[in-house]
């Protein structure tokens, strides 16, 4: 991996998706510390979950390449829902480590905010299995209900979500790509302000769980999740330049490795014999740490996905980081934060730096590189000796899950 | 007759309308599915027999959902009127996801992992649109 770029993220109406596409990608090109010709990529990889409903334009491949000058040569989309663009970087390696290729470019995008805030619901949940779209179930009612698995599984309630939330968003305003770049306490001081302007009465919070607690603030979206709780409807792009190791020296000096990577699938969320685990992120995370000889244990960082507090919790117990019911506890324990012994989403995560579907499998890796190459400014890890980091990229109701192990020689 | 219906999606709603839970059983490993399917899973077996289930079981997981897609605000769901779904394992041992009724789903705090639940066939539509869902309660 020799240069990266993502566009800031948020909601833009006056932009499309070849608008993001070449911010990431101009980005990208400038990240390249040696330089590069943009002529000599031989095919790109781009991510894309469904541009087809909140655009109403299919074929994404080829107006990527017509926007980048890459024609005539090959474009390859790839679809799986929320990892569409982590399968772009799996696609984008094998054709490397094929032989077939020497310089590829994978990316991802997404452009969700011309549609209504139902539109994209509806849209999402066109992700999730039949069964449960047919039940009546929301995306995020998916992962409430999982939730309610964990809470009566471990004894535990809502309140261990408020951790995750205030964790991610203390890295947010840390991020100067993030949507919202803001902490808890920062909400509950422009709510304040907003409210004395008003002459209106001054809620009396005690802390940022009280303020997560108000309902006024923070209403049900699907039972335990509260809107605090689920990741924002976002637009971006992020892409990243990947080349044979033999010729990565010829683009920079210091070029982030692959140590590892793994995919997985997953059944319809009932026919899973454990609500609160995810075989598909088991799976993916077991191939990669075979492919790199590493264990949890050497995972210096990680980015996880996000979507809705709980599944970090349930994530950073499938990646083997915490045993089972206790990722929870070592959120609690401030573990996860950016000076934690295992910083978990350092950019703020989906929930704070937000996510543009198609886009985010790639943006957590683009945040690992800017890690590992210690460039990561206010956010960065602060550990001496920063060497590996990983990203895990969830797709749907937990159909596709990746994880993907970076290292740095 | 029962026996001659492709173990699949369709037949499990063709059953729903005869208001009965009916799914796949693998003639060589015997594990459950519901839905059916042609495919056993554990086995990879495809000589399948119908099984019919009783529709008992308990509350495994659920949600109250108050940001309600189109089509269920089109029934009058969202947030100030919430309505609940859940999974539920059946007695047999398969789970299945289904809307859960009789609860009070503006109160999910009481509604409470482990209960007992039975069956409940939900219509919607009218004539040839007329569709039936899977629902429980308590």
């Amino acid at each position: 991996m020799v240069g990266g770029g993502l566009t800031k993220l948020g909601l833009f109406k006056d932009r499309n998706s070849k608008d993001f596409f070449t911010e990431a990608f101009v980005e990208m090109a400038g990240s390249i510390d040696k330089g590069f010709d943009p002529k000599e990529i031989d095919a790109v990889y781009v991510g894309n979950y469904s541009n087809d409903f909140f655009v109403n334009q299919s074929h994404w491949g080829p107006i990527i390449a017509d926007l980048l000058g890459h024609v005539p040569k090959p474009v390859t989309r790839t679809e799986a829902a929320c990892a569409s663009s982590a399968l772009a970087f799996r696609e984008g390696v094998l054709a490397i480590a094929s032989g077939l290729y020497d310089i590829v470019l994978v990316g991802g995008f997404e452009q969700m905010s011309k549609r209504t805030t139902e539109e994209v619901a509806e849209g999402l949940a066109m992700a999730a299995s039949p069964y449960e779209v047919a039940a009546g179930f929301t995306f995020p009612g998916v992962f409430a209900t999982m939730a309610t698995a964990y809470f009566a599984k471990y004894g535990v309630d809502r309140e261990i979500l408020f951790n995750v939330t205030i964790k991610s968003h203390h890295n947010a305003p840390l991020n100067r790509k993030a949507q919202f770049p803001m902490s808890i306490r920062d909400f509950m001081n422009s709510r304040i302000e907003k409210l004395r302007k008003k002459g209106e009465p001054i809620p009396d919070w005690k802390d940022e769980k009280d303020f997560l607690r108000d309902p006024i603030v923070n209403p049900p979206v699907a039972w335990p999740m509260h809107l605090f709780d689920c990741c924002p409807i976002s637009d971006g792009a992020a892409c990243l330049l990947l080349v044979a190791e033999e010729i990565a020296k010829n683009f920079t000096d210091d070029p982030i490795y692959l140590a590892g990577m793994g995919q997985g699938s997953s059944y319809s969320f009932h026919a899973k014999k454990d609500l609160t685990s995810y075989e598909a992120t088991k799976y993916a995370a077991k191939e990669a740490y075979e492919m790199s000889g590493l264990t949890p244990k050497d995972i210096q960082f990680s980015e996880v996905h996000d979507c809705f507090s709980i599944a970090e919790i349930v994530h950073i117990e499938d990646l083997g980081f915490f045993k089972p019911g206790e990722g929870w506890i070592g959120v609690a324990e401030g573990l996860t934060r950016l000076d934690g012994s295992i910083p978990i989403n350092t950019s703020g995560g989906l929930k704070t730096k937000g996510h543009p579907v198609g886009a985010t499998g790639v943006a957590q890796l683009y945040e690992v590189w800017v890690q590992l190459r210690n460039k990561a400014g206010k956010r960065q890890v602060p550990k001496s000796n920063l060497r590996i980091g990983a990203a895990h990229n969830f797709g749907g109701t937990g159909g596709t899950c990746t994880f993907t192990i970076l290292e740095r020689r | 007759m029962m026996e001659e219906r492709p173990f699949n999606d369709t037949s499990y709603e063709q059953f729903l309308k005869e208001s009965k839970i009916m799914g796949s059983k693998c003639k060589k490993c015997g594990a459950l599915a519901l839905p059916p399917r042609a495919i056993c899973v554990s086995c990879l077996g495809t000589e399948m027999e119908w099984i019919q289930f009783k529709g008992m079981g308990k509350l495994v997981a659920f949600t109250s959902i108050t940001v309600a897609p189109p089509y269920m605000a089109k029934e009058g769901f969202g947030r100030n009127n919430p309505y609940s779904v859940g999974v539920v394992e059946l007695e047999e041992g398969v789970k299945a996801v289904a809307r859960i009724i009789g609860v009070d789903a503006k109160k999910p705090e009481l509604i409470h992992v482990g209960t007992p639940l039975k069956a409940e066939f939900l219509e919607k539509g009218e004539g040839s649109g007329k569709q039936i869902f899977l629902a429980f309660k308590p």
